[in-house]
């Protein structure tokens, strides 16, 4: 942004009264944040902003407005990664004007300076805002990444035998997870059956249906054959309602049928032990 | 054009694909099987696929077409050791290779093959 | 941005081992790299049979949000796509096996962009972004 070539005047000003300034700055700023950070952090941070800001209006360091946005952007992600609001944040930048203002109100000629150094702070007051929302969406991303990581377990039930259960939705993000952690762990057990387990998906539809078919075919790339289980009777009815094919893929009503089922096709049986 | 070498084990023909094979490559495999299951009378064949990357809908048709012909020289045929990165993208694909039956290695597949025959 | 050529059977592995080392470098997880060179090796088929030949561009570019992708863009000058719509229906073939290549390919990648008009050659770019 062309920060104008004459706002030196303003800038001299600011120098000469840089403690009194960044105090009153420091003052309305902790005002806003309801005693968030210390006084004696907060007071450097503003300090150093105040100082790149006092080099961007003597226009002598084309560096000096790069620096001010790169340390503007820094107090924006921490403050997001703190769980400052919004408005905390950016009072940060904002209430310089009035700290400012205050300074020049009786200095007329001082008048047009400020006005350009106005429109300065609304656009870094911006650009710092810009700044947080992009990190709060960050955090946010990679919160659902770690959710969804963390509820998608495959156990293993048996030699030969593993059980992926499925819980919440299964969309298409949650299925490509799947599809990999259920095909690595294939690799790494040598599984020849695979049970997919959704007693705990809420809906089941055309979707779904699809999802749980391609993990199936994945599966069967591989070798292994999958047995979806956790059949509820609500979820029966809309399968057939909706004209849901499973085809030659083996259904059951709960995990345990299936792993009977499993265990029956690798060859194996159960008996009781007799009274000792 | 690169030649993948077909060695014959009992009554098994072992393939073994090793690098990045161009189309025709795959279209002179697929002739060259049809003409050892007709010299040697081989029961089952065995395609592994382990080092391969990349499998398209191409070398995915080729892989199933492999699987008819072999069919029809009463020979059954199992694709081993696909990567998990190749079976999601097939998937992906929409391709599901039926038609070949599949294991997770080499001795896996010989096992399908001597106990279904 | 290097252009390749795409006159040969040779010539689509050698856009597979690009496109290849651009995902990696991108940092493309193994399975979208899998996916993008599996696109890659379906257009590239295209554009030398059905397009009589072509070329590819292959370039690392970034997004506004900062990630890195790749992207592709494969031409050729042959009789083109008369019925786009039709041709990225699942299941269309041209008698020649045109049928599973673009709709398969697009389900791979992030982005897909084809222009195409009969006799006026063909142009498919597509993107994938690294997560």
């Amino acid at each position: 942004m062309d920060v104008g070539s004459s706002q030196g005047q303003l800038a001299a000003y600011m120098r000469d009264h840089q403690e009194k300034v960044v105090g009153r700055w420091s003052e309305l700023v902790t005002a806003g944040i309801r005693g968030r950070s210390s006084p004696a952090e907060l007071r450097r941070e503003l300090d150093d902003i105040y100082s790149l800001m006092v080099r961007v209006l003597s226009d002598v360091d084309e560096h000096a407005l790069g620096e001010l946005r790169a340390a503007l952007a820094e107090l924006s992600r921490t403050r997001a990664r703190n769980g400052f609001t919004p408005r905390e944040t950016a009072i940060a930048v904002f209430s310089l004007k009035e700290a400012v203002y205050e300074l020049v109100a009786d200095v007329a000629e001082l008048a047009p300076e400020y006005f350009a150094f106005s429109r300065l702070i609304d656009d870094l007051g911006l650009h710092t805002f810009e700044t947080y929302a992009a990190a709060r969406e960050r955090i946010i991303t990679d919160q659902a990444t770690s959710m969804l990581e963390l509820s998608t377990p495959v156990v293993r039930l048996w030699d030969g035998i593993i059980a992926v259960p499925l819980v919440g939705t299964l969309d298409s993000a949650r299925t490509q997870l799947v599809m990999e952690r259920l095909l690595e762990t294939l690799v790494a057990t040598g599984a020849e059956h695979a049970v997919l387990d959704i007693t705990g998906v809420a809906t089941v539809d055309t979707e779904v249906a699809q999802h749980l078919l391609k993990t199936v075919n994945a599966a069967r790339l591989l070798g292994a054959e999958c047995i979806v289980s956790g059949i509820r009777p609500q979820v029966a009815q809309t399968i057939v309602a909706l004209g849901i094919e499973f085809g030659d893929i083996a259904t059951k009503a709960t995990l345990a049928d299936a792993l009977a089922h499993a265990l029956k096709r690798s060859g194996l049986t159960v008996t009781k032990i007799g009274p000792a | 054009m690169e030649r993948v070498p077909i060695l014959k084990i009992g009554p098994t023909l072992f393939v073994s694909i090793q690098i990045d094979l161009q189309d025709e490559s795959v279209v002179r495999l697929q002739e060259d099987l049809a003409d050892e299951l007709a010299r040697t009378g081989a029961k089952g064949v065995i395609i592994d696929i382990t080092a391969v990357e990349i499998v398209d809908s191409f070398i995915g048709r080729m892989l199933t077409m492999i699987g008819s012909i072999s069919r029809l020289f009463d020979a059954e045929t199992v694709l081993v050791g696909m990567r998990p990165a190749v079976a999601i993208t097939l998937t992906e694909l929409g391709l599901s290779l039926r038609g070949v039956r599949t294991a997770l290695n080499a001795e896996k597949g010989l096992a399908l093959l001597t106990g279904s025959s | 941005m290097p252009e390749l050529p795409i006159q040969s059977g040779d010539d689509v592995v050698r856009v597979r081992q690009q496109v290849r080392v651009l995902a990696a470098e991108s940092g493309l997880s193994l399975v979208d790299q899998t996916k993008l060179v599996t696109a890659a090796s379906e257009l590239a088929r295209n554009a030398l049979v059905h397009g009589g030949g072509g070329l590819a561009r292959v370039e690392v570019v970034r997004s506004d949000s900062g990630k890195n992708g790749v992207r592709i863009d494969f031409v050729d000058e042959g009789p083109g796509i008369p019925d786009i719509d039709l041709a990225l229906t699942d299941g269309w073939t041209s008698g020649g096996g045109l049928g599973l290549g673009l709709s398969g390919a697009r389900r791979l990648v992030d982005e897909f962009e084809l222009t195409s008009k009969a006799g006026g050659g063909t142009s498919v770019v597509v993107t994938k972004w690294s997560r």
